[in-house]
């Protein structure tokens, strides 16, 4: 609530307005101060300027000095001017009154402050209690409800005793009256059911009864326990199966004794494992120490797969980087075999014609006949000449087949690596997905054996680069080859059945044929 | 599927025999007796006042006729229609009235549940049965007959005697964790009785033949509980429905609550299927029509056909609110069934009275919802297939199995307002029963497609 004060300010010319604004302004009087503290809003900076100018200017000074004063006075601070009535104004009272003024900003912000403060606590005060007071209220209900419940079930029994004397009373009566009416009227008796005599009742019939119960509770037991043992055989015969699966999954490792060096106390547990369990009718037990066994060998099983699967996420994560390393190999060797063929020709061919060169020097050295000798040096020189020639020639042609060569086995090396490179990808995440997807609960095992594996055919690729470029190389493979660690087993197992004799431009493309086929 | 034509029923009592041979009806004080398959007319009988209740013999060879009113139950014989029997429970009055499994006792039951009185047709014995408890079912027996459970009452406190029925021993006596003891029921196998308190406390208790207490189950406290309860023809699931709207599923190895089915107003499940029954308007060629109509056209004309179409999930139902103030709100599933092949659960929530929910056991999941044109009065399975019937209190009958489902006009002239069904034991035939007439349909062999 604010008090609203108008004062009556001597109008003024242009600042009047801005004055009125002034006064105006509301002043809140918090409830617990009951001082007639006003409430000053501090203008803000932007107008603080105009603020300042528009109070008081040139033309209206002594006006504005008279306000003050007067407001000053109705505060209870002492008056500025000098003398009651003077126009001097009393400089330190004046100063003093503002310092006052500022005292008085200040207190006023603090208390604003606690107000505030006060203001939020009780604020979240009071939800907390609405907080409570709704879970008293439902508790309060259900203590009502409760209460009530008990007084209901207390009335009704009161009203079922009643009821039962009343029921009593009324039978006694009935049977009392011996109405003789109660009767059964037959033409004549029916034979039971079973066409048997009825039996008297007796302690023998009540003694057979008990035994037909339990007769009937026994059977139904069995029964229950007859289906629950056919449905565990069933399961065990399906956890067996998928052991079985699973080791099968496995075995095709063990041509790779090095990458699989880390699962070799696992392997022969494995035997152990199946020798164990592939003991007759072992799996018709239902102990505890068999159940354990099974669970935990499957449980073990499903680790090696999840691990081979893991490596072989890793393999196919590398091969993608790496591209052409299986194919470089292969065709490398059958490349050097043949650059050693053509090399040992060359020897050959260079031995000849050192040959020849010394039967020339020897015919050119020995003396002879002139003509004939001349002649035949001549033939000789003619027929040396000419096979030199073809020799030549076909050696020039070589040369230039093998350049051809070459020239399309790099770029067909180019082109598989580029399709390698995509079909490796593909590959990569089709398996990743699969198979990471199966696997739930094991941890990821290291892979820090991995690398050392993948070492020894690392090497074996360097020599390999190393020795084809010191060469000439009428192998085509100097350019994309990387020196990475490569594939799966698989890959160099069957590439390695696939293309054996270096036949030219069909090479590469036989390659990329039986890559395809692979992954159809 | 063929009609019978429409015969005059009374008080909802038409039954076909265990043997399924006759057809038992009765017209206020008669009782027609008809051959199943030709609905000729074998026997008649007539009573001494209206019959309230019928019940065939298990053998088939014997029918009682209850009247409550007078206090008397008249039993016939299909052999010898000469054959008379009357029991005149006199000033002891008459509220219930049943057959033992032998088809040679009656069981009846005295005004204000003073007693059961145990007549025998084949001695002069009469054995009495102290304190029954008056509630919905007191009396079950198990499935091969050899025993009957009884809920009784005394000081206050709920028991239940277990009898043997070839001698009408008492087997076993205990008492139940009840506070108010609503309803025992055997499970098909003969061995579990289930035991539950009433609508004011959620507790159903399982008991062994021999009285030992198996387990109690309790899914809450405070809100209305247990409505209605099934067992599964196997005895591996115990089905309770309760007031909010929701079915638990025990199973009976570990008696624990395996699932839960829930029955809101919104279907979202993108495997259910959803069928709606929707009016099609009859088709009426102009040139058949003749001046003055003929019954059969007039009928045609204005009986609406109707047919199923499959809804889009999600789909709403109409749902209403009861009454809160009310006592036995119409809320909750207030019907549960089994199909005889374990399979399938139809349930009603009566919080959504014109659908009937049906749920597959095998994977325990929503497998159909059938939303008809109004409120669903009673459903029955086939007793040989999974195949549902239900009548919605028109003239029409819905037949669903997992084929698909079709509603067919039972072509009556005049009203025919089905609201009870009742299937002949073999699965070819239906009684369809209304408040003053039935029909019987009779299904070929691969009726629904």
């Amino acid at each position: 609530m604010g008090d609203w004060k108008t004062i009556t300010v001597p109008v003024l010319s242009s600042d009047s307005k801005n004055i009125f604004h002034y006064t105006s302004e509301k002043k809140i009087s918090p409830p617990s101060m009951n001082s007639q503290v006003l409430r000053l809003a501090l203008p803000s900076s932007k107008s603080m300027h105009s603020f300042f100018s528009a109070f008081c200017t040139e033309e209206n000074i002594e006006q504005s000095i008279s306000y003050l004063n007067r407001e000053l006075t109705t505060l209870g601070f002492p008056s500025i001017y000098a003398e009651s009535k003077g126009q001097e104004l009393n400089l330190i009272s004046i100063i003093n009154c503002m310092n006052e003024l500022l005292v008085l900003q200040h207190k006023n912000l603090r208390a604003q402050e606690e107000v505030e403060m006060q203001h939020l606590k009780l604020g979240s005060d009071m939800d907390h209690l609405q907080n409570c007071y709704a879970k008293l209220k439902v508790q309060k209900l259900q203590n009502i409800i409760s209460s009530r419940a008990t007084q209901y079930n207390h009335d009704m029994k009161r009203k079922e005793r009643e009821y039962n004397k009343l029921k009593e009373r009324l039978h006694q009566l009935v049977m009392n009256k011996k109405d003789k009416k109660i009767a059964m009227e037959v033409l004549n008796y029916v034979g039971r059911a079973d066409g048997k005599r009825g039996a008297w009742r007796t302690d023998k019939t009540e003694a057979r009864n008990e035994e037909e119960m339990y007769k009937v509770l026994l059977s139904d037991y069995e029964q229950r326990q007859k289906q629950l043992l056919v449905e565990n055989a069933e399961l065990k015969k399906v956890l067996q199966q998928m052991k079985k699966e699973i080791i099968l999954l496995l075995p095709p490792q063990k041509q790779k004794p090095k990458e699989r060096s880390e699962d070799g106390p696992v392997l022969s547990d494995l035997e152990e494992d199946i020798g164990e369990l592939n003991k007759e009718n072992m799996w018709e037990l239902s102990c505890e120490t068999v159940r354990e066994q099974l669970t935990n060998s499957i449980r073990k099983q499903w680790r090696m797969l999840k691990n081979h699967v893991e490596k072989l996420d890793n393999q196919v994560s590398r091969v993608h980087s790496g591209a052409l390393n299986e194919k470089d190999v292969i065709s490398r060797e059958d490349h050097e075999l043949e650059t050693e063929k053509l090399e040992l020709e060359i020897q050959q061919c260079k031995e000849m014609i050192k040959t020849q060169q010394q039967l020339l020097q020897q015919q050119l050295m020995s003396p002879c006949d002139d003509d004939t000798t001349l002649l035949l040096q001549d033939c000789y020189l003619l027929e040396e000449r000419e096979r030199l020639q073809e020799e030549w020639r076909l050696f020039r042609e070589q040369k230039k087949n093998f350049e051809k060569e070459r020239r399309s086995f790099t770029e067909a090396a180019i082109r598989l690596g580029l399709e390698r490179k995509a079909f490796e990808e593909d590959r990569g995440t089709w398996l990743k997905q699969q198979f990471l997807s199966m696997s739930t609960d094991y941890k990821h095992s290291e892979n820090v054996t991995t690398p050392s594996a993948f070492l020894g055919s690392c090497d074996q690729d360097n020599q390999l680069v190393k020795s084809t470029s010191q060469r000439k190389p009428p192998c085509m493979l100097s350019g994309p080859v990387s020196a990475e660690p490569c594939q799966t087993s698989q890959y160099i197992t069957r590439n390695s059945a696939a293309s054996k004799k270096p036949a030219g431009d069909s090479k590469p493309n036989q390659c990329v044929e039986s890559d395809k086929e692979e992954t159809e | 599927m063929n009609f019978s034509e429409l015969f005059k029923l009374s008080g909802l009592l038409g039954r076909f025999s265990p043997d399924g041979k006759c057809l038992a009806s009765c017209v206020q004080y008669r009782l027609v007796v008809r051959d199943a398959s030709t609905l000729q007319i074998l026997q008649l009988y007539t009573c001494l006042d209206q019959i309230q209740y019928i019940e065939w013999s298990s053998d088939s060879l014997f029918i009682l006729c209850a009247m409550y009113k007078r206090g008397v139950v008249q039993v016939w014989s299909l052999e010898q229609p000469d054959w008379h029997c009357k029991i005149d429970e006199g000033s002891a009055g008459l509220v219930a009235s049943c057959w033992s499994p032998d088809g040679r006792h009656i069981l009846n039951t005295t005004e204000f549940h003073l007693r059961i009185t145990v007549w025998s047709l084949c001695t002069k014995s009469v054995s009495y049965i102290k304190y029954p408890k008056a509630c919905q079912q007191g009396i079950a027996f198990t499935k091969d007959g050899r025993y009957m459970a009884v809920a009784e009452r005394r000081d206050c406190k709920d028991f239940v005697s277990i009898f043997v029925c070839s001698d009408w021993q008492l087997l076993r006596h205990f008492d139940t964790e009840t506070q108010d003891l609503f309803g025992i029921e055997w499970a098909p196998n003969g061995c579990v009785l289930a035991a539950w308190d009433t609508c004011l406390e959620y507790k159903i208790l399982l008991y062994s033949l021999d009285g030992r207490l198996l387990s109690t189950y309790r899914a809450y406290e405070w809100s209305l509980g247990i409505k209605s309860i099934a067992w599964s023809p196997s005895s591996q699931f115990l089905a309770i429905g309760s007031y909010d709207e929701k079915v638990r599923i025990l199973n009976h190895v570990t008696w624990k609550k395996i699932t839960e089915f829930e029955h809101p107003a919104t279907v979202v499940s993108s495997k259910t299927i959803v069928y709606k029954e929707v009016e099609k308007s009859p088709s009426v060629e102009t040139e058949r029509l003749s001046f003055p109509p003929t019954r059969a056209l007039a009928s045609s004309l204005f009986s609406t056909q109707s047919k199923y179409d499959v809804s889009q999930v999600p789909v709403s139902l109409q749902h209403i609110k009861p009454v809160a103030d009310r006592a036995n709100p119409k809320m909750g599933i207030g019907m549960l069934a089994f199909s005889p092949d374990n399979c399938f659960l139809a349930t009603k929530n009566d919080n959504i009275p014109n659908a009937v929910w049906i749920w597959d056991i095998q994977k325990l999941k929503l497998f159909v919802v059938l939303e008809q044109l109004c409120a669903v009065q009673s459903f029955q399975w086939d007793p040989r297939q999974p195949r549902l019937a239900v009548c919605t209190g028109n003239s029409k009958v819905y037949l669903w199995s997992p084929a698909g489902c079709v509603s067919v006009q039972v072509p009556m002239e005049g009203d025919f307002q089905i609201v009870s069904l009742a299937w002949h034991c073999s699965g070819d035939s239906v009684a369809l029963l209304s408040k003053d007439n039935f029909c019987v349909c009779y299904l070929e062999r691969e009726e629904v497609k």
